[in-house]
Formats: C-alpha cells, structure tokens, sequence
C-alpha cells in the first residue's frame, strides 16, 4: 500500500544534536531564540529577581536618571523601572502568548473547516474572515474597550480577533493544496470519518506554517498592545506593561527624563524582534525548499 | 476574465452587509450615547431636557431596525448621511480629510518599494552573507518597533539636531498646507509619518522580495540557464525578478489595504487632520453614521485592493486559472 | 543634585515670570500687528454655537468672534467678582429689591456684516439662553432659573427681571459661552450659528476647516477703540500634548489655552530658557472620589471613612504636583476663595490629619468593624492623562496601604457617563470644574440627585439640603462662611459623600512675546484676545 504521509524520518536525533545544527546554520535565529528565553525567564521568575514592587509609589525618588539604587532609573512616580520592565515581560508575554494560541487555533479550526469542506461554508468563513481582516484593529479594539472596558482580558479579545482571519487564510491555502490530492477522496470512500481526515493528514500539513506564524503572532499582539496603550486603549495603571510605560512615558518625558521612554521601548523592539528572528530560523530550518543549495 | 471579477464583485455584496451589520450592532452595544459625549464632555450641567432635545435632533430614538434599513438603503443609493457630531455630510468630513492620508499612503508605498524591492533582491542574491544578514537585520528591526515610538523619536530627532545645527529648533508647520499651495512646505509635513509607515511597510516587502527571490532561483529553468552560462545578471533581470514580482506585488496591495491601520496612530503622533484620525474621533463621540460611513469605506478598499491584486497576479503568471 | 539645581531655576522662572505677569503692563505700550498662532487642546467641536455647547473647544475657537453683555475683567481674570461691562455702558445696581437689573447698550456697535446691533439682539440672544422655545435647546438654561424675563423696552435697553434675589445672578451673566447673536438670524434659523460665524467681537470670522483650524481677522470697526491689537489670529486644533510641547518649542505656535502638566513646562523652560513665559495659577477644577453608595459595602460610613482616611492629603499634592496639573490640598470651596476652609480648619476633617499612620491604623480598624477587610473593588476613570490617571494612580496605591486591593477600569467619555448615570460603578473619579468661580453654586455638587441632577453618589440626605439652603439665603458674610463650614464638614467629614483630592493647577506656557494675557482660574474666560499683543 503506498499510504502517502507526512510522518518525520524514522532515524531519531538527540535533541542536543539537533539545537547545535540549529546554531550553526542560523545564528540569528539562536540569537532570537536567546531574546526569547531572556524575556520568558523574566516573565517567570518575576517575584524572585525584580528589585522593587512594581506599584510602589515611591515620591521621594521621582524621575531619577539610572544609578546604583534603580539600575534604570525611576519613573515619573517613583517606580523602579527595572522592576516594572521584568514584570511587564509577564504582561507582555501573557497577552502575547494567549492571543496568538487562542488566534491561531481558531483560524488553524477555521481554515481547515472552510478547505476541507468547501462549497457554502468555504463561501461564509471567507465573507466573514474578509470583514474580519477590513476592520482596523484599533476601530475593534476602541469598541471592545468602550463596551467593556479596559484590562488585560479585553485587551487580549481586542488583539485576538485581527489574528484569527490572517491565521485562517494562510492556513486554508496550504489545506487547499492537500485537498485537491486524490488520496484525500479514496480515504472518503473507504469510510474515513472528517475528523480522522482532518487530523491525521490535513493537519499536519499546515502546521509548519502554523507555528511559524504563531511566532510572528507573538511578536504582533505585543505590539498592539503597546498601540492600544498609546492610545491609552489597554492595559491601564498601575499594572506593569511595556505598551502602557512607553504612553505615559515617552511623550511627556523624552527630554527631561529618556530613561522613561528608551527602556520600555528597547524590551518591546528586542522581545518582538527575537520572535521573529526565531521564527525566520524555524521557517528556514522546517521548510524543506528553503535550505541552503 | 470578467466573469470572474464580475464573480467577485458580487461576493463582496455579503461582505459589506456583513461589515454593515457588524459595526451597526457593534456601535450601538457601547453604553452612552452621542449626546451624553456632546454635552457632558466638559463638566458641565448635563439636563435631562437638554439630552432629549439633542436625541430627537439627531434621531436615536427610532426603531433600530429602521434606523439599519436607512442606513443600508443610504448606502445604495450612495446617499452617505450627516455626521451625527457635527451636522455636516459624511462626503465632505471624509472629503475633507482624504488628501493628507492619501498623500502620506502614496508616498509611504512609493518609499517602501523603493527601498526594498532592490535590497531584498541583493539580499536573496548574496544569501547568508554579511550583506544578507544586515538587510535582514534592518527589516525586523522595522517589524519589531513599534511605529509611534519611531514617530515620535523622530520628531524629536529633527527638533535636536536643527536646535544643535541651526541654533532653533525646527519642526514642520502644525498648520496643514496642501500640496499645490506650497509643495515645500507640504512635504515638510508629509515625509516624516510617511517614513514612519514606510519603514515598516518596507521590511515587510523586503523580507518578502528576498523569500520570493529565493524560492524562483531554486526554480528548475533559473538552474538550466545558469548551466548553460548565460549572465547571472541577465538571469535574474528577466526571469527570476519577474517572477518573484507576482507575491510581492500581492504583498504591496494587501499591505497598502492595511496601512489605515497605521495610519490611525501616526495621525495621532504627527497631528495630521487625516481619515486615520477621524475614524478614532468618529469612534469615540460614538457618532454613529460617521462611523459606519468609514467602516463601510475601509472595508470596500479592502475588497477593491484584493480584486486588483487577484487579478493583477493571475493577469501576470498565466500558469494560474480562474478557478 | 542636577534635579535640585533644574528644580530651583524653574522655581525661580516661574516665581520671575509669574511676578512679571501680576504687575500691570503700564510699562510698555502695545505694538500692533501680527498675527497670533495659538492652539487648541481638543478634537474638532460638535458645533460653533456657544449656546447649545459645554466644551472649551468651542469656546477657544469662536470666543474672539462674539461679543457679551458683561464679562470678568481680563486685567484682573483671578478675581471672582470683578465684572466689566463688554456691550453695556456701566454696571447697573439691581432696583427692585434686587430682582431688576436695567442695562444700557452701547451705542455704534455694528456686526461683522455692517449692520448695527442693537438691545434687540442683546434681549433675543438672552431669552434665547433663558427659556429657549421648542426645539431650541440651551446648555446653560440651568444656570438661569432665577431670571424671570428679559426684555427691551428700547433700542438702548435691556431689562433683566428676577423671580428672587440672589448674588448668583451677576457671575452667571458673566457666562463666557453668552454670545450676543442676530435677532434677525435666530428668528429665521436658530441652527445657524452652529455651522456660521457672525458676531461683533474683536475678530470677524475668516475660515475655518473642520478638524484642522478656525481662523479671523481684524475687525476695524470693533467698538473698544484702539483694540485689538493684532492683525489676526490662526486657531490650529491640536489634540496630542506632545504636539503642542514641539510646536512651542519650535515657534510655530505661541502658547495653548487650557494648561499644561509640570513635565511640559520643565521641558520648555529647559529648552528655551526666557524665551517662554509661565504663568500658574489655581484652576476651578477638581476630582473627586465618589462611593456610590448605592452598592455594598459602600453605602457603610465607616468603610468610606476608611478611604478617606487613607489618603495621605498632605505628601501627596507637593509630589503630584510634579507629574500633575493639582497643586493645592483644599476642602469642598476653591482654595482662593474667602469661603475656602483655612489650613487649620481643613486638619479637622477626616482624611486631612496631619499623621498618617495613625489615621492609616484607624482606617484599618473601621476596615474590620464593617467587616470589609482586604476589600477588593473597581475605581471607574475617564480616559484622560491629566490628571485623572494620576489621581487613581494614586489613590490605588494608598488605598493598598490599608490593604485594599484596587484595579481601575477606564472608559472613554460616553461609557463614562453612562456608567455615572446608570449607577453601575463602585468608585467613581468624578470632577468638579465650573466656568467661573462661583462657590455658593459651585458646592452644590455634593447635594443629592433630587437637587443636583448631576450627583452620582447614589444617596438622599434632607439635612445636608437643610444645610446648603440656610448658607445660600445667609446675606452676612461671617456667618455665611460659618455655614459653609458646617456644610462643608458634613458632607466631607460626617457623611464623607465624597473625597477630594488636590485642587487642580492651570499652567500657561507661552512664547516671551506674547503680551497683554493674564491667567485666571478658568480656561472658559479671558478668550477673545482684544487685548494680547506681540512684542516682536
């Protein structure tokens, strides 16, 4: 029987074997990988390794420059900046992880639903991850936050919904290509449920993509949270958020006190940017027709 | 050909009613009202009189559906409305406004594919040198930060270093001028937020140039003619960067869809009297006409973008049928 | 030791500049010419009608257009009773046991199209404010119950007959959103002047682009001879602070007029040194820290005691006024005003202690009596910067000190509102800002809502009417201060139907050669700028 699948090679590697090739072959992408595990520990042990409180005020230190007390200086209340960055990797990554899971996995459900069953539905998901996709962001998130108001949850349903109907369309082309394989209706006729189909040969299919899409998810929904902050759209204070730092600090504050605005500013360029660094290595290392001639 | 985008055409009807009924209902589920943000906004005395007087000015009490029907049946007619915040015609608060984010839009796409259509092909070319890695580099870097922070670095970057050079420091004029009144000083104005979008509009084409540059040099014909001797040069001039332009050109039309996303913030950095602006201040007076009228509008660009770029790429690589 | 230096030479600005500002310009005679760019701190306003409107935008864009009847006087704006007359001839003295106040208008006063204005128009534009008819609608008719008729015997006379007397009525003819408009055009349109300028100000209207800018002219014909000094004046609408901060920076606008927060003053007196002027001030404006006591557990005395007293008043307002636009600790009455509470009398109310440990401690123990212990609960905020934000950033963080664990929930203006009217928040950071300084009506927040359709508190309280009435009817002024203290303790102290917080400051930056304005409490007044000149 020649079942045609996609299962990995048979021949096992060490998973130190496979990091050390991964790091020859992509340094930048070990470098983002780097970023990242910087910013996840951060986020993690936050309690352990953060200096201060985060939402102590503290009035007799306001806007101090950098120096031996506050690595980083303080802000305009006399919070600890270095403190309020470390935790605010916890704030960025929690939103910036569940809206690109909960994203990808509703568009990852979504197009495959509208590849393999086609015809109306296809016709429907289609019209409504176009509306979806047409409606600005921040229009969406401007209403989610005036309807329900502002916070870490609203914020992650306002950043969610633009990433569903990009995930669900990159995710039904590559179906598409596995829908049109003839092996696909001979498994129909021989009495394979949807589900068994699905799973078993459409899916894995997609998941390169996928996940290398999830990275780059990663790296946007932190980044519209700190658009929604500077809109004063998102997380509100005094909870510790890169987005909402950058918006209290960056304007009133960029000449008498930089510290404030440089340093948020550099954890959301760095963190993003070590995602999609990661996430070109992956797309390189997994894409068969990418790798080096 | 026609038939199909005579096909799409037809298809982007549901979408619009869809998007239609989407910010209807949407608009109306935020608590408040237009009148509550007109009189109270300030402090002042909000009467009950006065809020009744100003609802039935402006028509809330009506039946939601009919207020829906009127809306839609508006739209087909191409009769758009009145602001509900300001009494004047939706056409001319949009008409109004259009210039500034269309010349900033423009001018963006234009930086953007200027810059990174030849650095991604050099990147793609000399794959895995230093070259390759820098360009690499620059475009994250683009993606990676966010575009109000580099709008407002940069303002404050020309205010230094005019101050340093010239002894006062120097910003463009907050009062906008049009184009044909004082190019110079139009530009002043402009080039700033359209660096800023373009920026990241252009690390985007970028990595996208290099990727579809990439995958058509692997191409079995590009290796046949490097085989056979012909100039690299010639090569990649003729076949490969013709080809590789089908994704990329899909890339600058999506992108440029999606640009009044960006355009909403840098509007807010730069102070520009822009659609990106209007679409924040129509949300928030919770103006409700005017809000529909621009969703309506961005979702049509959007659908219009997508049929141009469709059928522009099945137009340029005729492997690829109307199906 | 950088910050203490930067600190003492802004202090020492601001001291200079704020000196310079008080001593009348009898120095230097005005120089005519120019033209002024100024900006305005807001989005586009829904209408040009100072009528039907209650926003600065508003104001800031049509005032230098329109005429009043009276007004404060712009050489001395900080004052609360000094009214000069605009179109009238003399302040008249009230006849009729103080209900009947006869006006003379002036004479040759002429609108921007030529035609003359009249006591007609001056009579039809306040019955218009007054008793609006149907379908007209007035935001101020409020203000105005206690006016019975206005009405012009003659071409020269206006006659304002009152239906009791009362020491409001003058400030509250002093409205700055009182334009005098056209008989004729109100008549015929009352819409008219939402979308059209016509006055007979200092500036005749010039154009005006939606969003983006509202410009005018000289008037030559203005009837204050000699005025206005300027040629001409660009309104740019500019909603982001730090779009206005560049734009000073970089001379291409002069100054804004509402107020700007201490890190935009620090950054352009470091930039620009003398090239810019501050001016500060109190500003009729403050927030307020409203319990609903609609809702669990705050409708419980003790526990609002316990908020109340867990606010360190005192640190908080010199360390906020760093980073806010609040500056002064006060009670219930604007802090310049002589019925305002004096430093000794404030330490008598609950939550202005002077120890705060030892009020933190009682706090704690009231926590416990009411059974409300680590109470977790939502402070509702409108999303704005200054200083509201501030203030709950604030507040949040004392309130943990006593163990209260607070988030804030942040709604943009007409969710805010709604939120207010429909009772469904716990906390609520409200304000208080009035268009001019007026404390007898200006107090009236704290009454319940059957009174004052705009208390929130979610309470009914007969006593405090009791209170409020038996001060408003008080014609000796010892005893009139005597009970707006009793008032005042019992609506802060007994009751605590709301917490105060550090009364709002107004900072003005402006470029050095601009002449002729002086800072008031209020951003609504001294608008028209007849008498702002630019040295240069």
């Amino acid at each position: 029987m020649t079942a045609v699948t996609n299962d990995p090679p048979v021949r096992r590697r060490s998973w130190l074997d496979a990091s050390s090739r991964f790091a020859r072959r992509q340094p930048l992408g070990t470098f983002g990988l780097v970023l990242v595990i910087v910013a996840a520990v951060a986020g993690l042990s936050a309690e352990w390794i953060a200096p201060y409180n985060p939402t102590a005020n503290d009035f007799a230190a306001m806007t101090e420059p950098p120096s031996a007390a506050h690595w980083l200086g303080t802000d305009q209340f006399g919070r600890d900046l270095l403190s309020r960055i470390i935790y605010g990797a916890r704030t960025a990554l929690i939103i910036g992880f569940v809206s690109s899971f909960v994203g990808g996995f509703l568009g990852l459900v979504l197009g495959v639903a509208s590849a393999y069953f086609g015809g109306w539905i296809d016709n429907v998901l289609q019209r409504v991850m176009d509306i979806l996709m047409a409606f600005p962001l921040i229009i969406m998130a401007l209403a989610v936050v005036a309807i329900f108001g502002t916070g870490v949850h609203n914020v992650i349903a306002a950043i969610t919904v633009p990433l569903v109907p990009r995930c669900a369309r990159v995710v039904r082309s590559s179906a598409l290509s596995i829908r049109e394989v003839p092996y696909i209706d001979a498994a129909r006729t021989s009495g394979f449920s949807h589900s068994r189909i699905i799973l078993r040969h459409m899916v894995p299919n997609v998941v390169a993509p996928f996940l290398i899409m999830l990275t780059a998810f990663v790296g946007q929904a932190i980044l519209a949270e700190a658009s929604l902050s500077y809109l004063g759209l998102g997380v509100q204070e005094p909870t510790p958020a890169w987005g909402l730092m950058l918006q209290g600090g960056a304007e009133e504050y960029a000449s008498t006190a930089p510290w404030i605005a440089i340093f948020p500013g550099l954890a959301i360029a760095l963190t993003v940017f070590g995602f999609s660094l990661f996430g070109d290595a992956l797309r390189d290392a997994i894409d068969p027709k990418m790798r080096e001639r | 050909m026609y038939r199909y985008i005579l096909n799409r055409l037809l298809l982007s009807i549901p979408t619009l009613i869809g998007a239609a009924a989407l910010v209807f209902v949407l608009m109306r589920l935020i608590p408040g009202d237009i009148c509550m943000v007109r009189l109270g906004g300030s402090g002042g005395t909000v009467s009950p009189s006065a809020l009744a007087a100003c609802h039935a000015q402006i028509g809330l009490e009506r039946p939601l559906p009919l207020q829906f029907l009127d809306f839609i049946g508006g739209f087909a007619v191409g009769d758009f409305g009145t602001s509900m915040w300001s009494g004047k015609p939706v056409i001319q608060e949009i008409a109004s406004r259009l210039p500034v984010s269309l010349e900033i839009a423009l001018l963006a796409t234009i930086v953007a594919v200027a810059i990174a259509i030849p650095l991604g092909t050099i990147s793609a070319l000399k794959q895995n040198s230093w070259l390759d890695h820098v360009v690499r580099t620059v475009a994250i870097a683009g993606i990676a930060t966010p575009s109000f922070w580099l709008g407002i670095l940069s303002i404050l970057i020309v205010l230094d270093v005019s101050h340093y050079l010239f002894g006062h420091p120097w910003m463009p004029s907050i009062d906008y001028v049009p184009l044909w009144d004082d190019p110079l000083g139009n530009l002043s104005i402009v080039i700033l937020p359209a660096i800023t979008i373009g920026y990241r509009y252009s690390a985007v084409t970028m990595r996208m140039t290099r990727s579809a540059m990439l995958e058509v040099l692997r191409e079995d014909y590009i290796r046949t003619a490097r085989a056979k001797g012909l100039i690299e040069q010639l090569i990649v001039n003729r076949h490969a960067l013709k080809n590789a332009m089908l994704p990329v050109v899909t890339l600058v039309g999506i992108e440029f869809a999606f640009l009044i996303g960006g355009l909403v913030v840098t509007e807010q950095v730069f102070n520009l009297n822009g659609i990106g602006r209007l679409f924040v201040q129509a949300v928030q007076n919770q103006d409700y006409t005017l809000t529909q009228a621009l969703v309506m509008l961005t979702v049509a660009i959007f659908v219009v973008t997508n049929l141009v770029v469709d059928v522009l790429y099945a137009w340029l690589d005729p492997r690829i049928r109307f199906g | 030791m950088k910050t203490h230096i930067r600190g003492l030479a802004v202090g020492l600005s601001v001291t200079l500049s704020a000196a310079l500002a008080a001593t009348p310009a009898l120095a230097q005679t005005p120089k005519r010419g120019g033209t002024m760019t100024y900006m305005i701190p807001a989005d586009a306003p829904p209408s040009l009608d100072g009528h039907k409107e209650n926003t600065f935008a508003t104001l800031h864009a049509t005032a230098p257009f329109y005429s009043t009847l009276i007004s404060i006087n712009p050489d001395n704006p900080a004052s609360s009773t000094d009214f000069v007359c605009d179109l009238c001839t003399e302040m008249p003295k009230p006849t009729d046991d103080g209900k009947t106040y006869t006006f003379k208008i002036r004479k040759g006063v002429k609108f921007h199209d030529g035609t003359p204005l009249t006591a007609a128009d001056v009579a039809k534009s306040w019955q218009y404010i007054v008793h609006p008819p149907k379908g007209v609608s007035s935001a101020r008719e409020a203000y105005m119950v206690m006016v019975d008729s206005v009405e012009n015997p003659d071409d020269e006379t206006v006659v304002f007959k009152l239906k009791f007397a009362t020491s409001a009525f003058v400030p509250a003819l002093a409205d700055p959103f009182a334009f005098i408009y056209k008989k004729d055009i109100l008549e015929k349109d009352p819409t008219w002047y939402e979308k059209n300028v016509l006055g007979s100000g200092p500036f005749k209207f010039s154009s005006y682009e939606i969003g983006q800018s509202i410009k005018g002219v000289r008037n030559p014909d203005y009837y204050h001879q000699g005025k206005p000094y300027l040629d001409g004046f660009n309104a740019i609408f500019a909603a982001k602070q730090s779009v206005r901060v560049d734009a000073i920076r970089a001379d291409r606008a002069v100054t804004e007029f509402r107020g700007m927060p201490p890190s935009a003053r620090d950054e352009l007196v470091k930039e620009l040194g003398d090239k810019v002027t501050v001016q500060t001030g109190d500003w009729n404006c403050v927030n307020l820290l409203t319990p609903n006591q609609k809702k669990k557990p705050f409708d419980d005395v003790r526990v609002r005691r316990a908020l109340a007293l867990a606010i360190d008043q005192w640190k908080g307002a010199p360390a906020l006024s760093k980073i806010a636009t609040v500056h002064t600790v006060g009670g219930l009455v604007f802090p310049g005003s002589p019925l305002a509470a004096t430093k000794e009398e404030l330490t008598k109310l609950v939550g202005f202690g002077t120890d705060i440990e030892k009020a933190r401690a009682e706090a704690r123990r009231l926590l416990k009596e009411a059974g409300a212990e680590g109470l977790k609960f939502e402070l509702m905020n409108r999303n704005v910067d200054q200083p509201y934000k501030f203030i709950a950033t604030w507040a949040i963080d004392e309130w943990s000190k006593i163990g209260l664990k607070v988030t804030q929930k942040v709604l943009p203006t007409g969710p805010f509102y709604e939120g207010l009217r429909a009772g469904s928040f716990e906390v609520a950071v409200e304000f208080n800002c009035q268009n001019l300084v007026n404390p007898l009506l200006d107090v009236a927040k704290v009454l319940p809502r059957s009174v004052y359709p705009e208390n929130y508190g979610g309470y009914e309280d007969p006593k405090l009417i009791e209170l409020y009435n038996a001060m408003l009817h008080e014609t000796d002024p010892a005893k009139q201060r005597e009970k707006m203290r009793a008032f005042e303790t019992y609506a802060l102290d007994t009751q605590v139907d709301t917490i105060m917080t550090p009364w709002w400051e107004r900072i003005i930056v402006a470029r050095s050669y601009m002449k002729g304005w002086k800072i008031s409490p209020s951003h609504y007044i001294n608008l028209n700028l007849a008498n702002i000149w630019l040295d240069k």
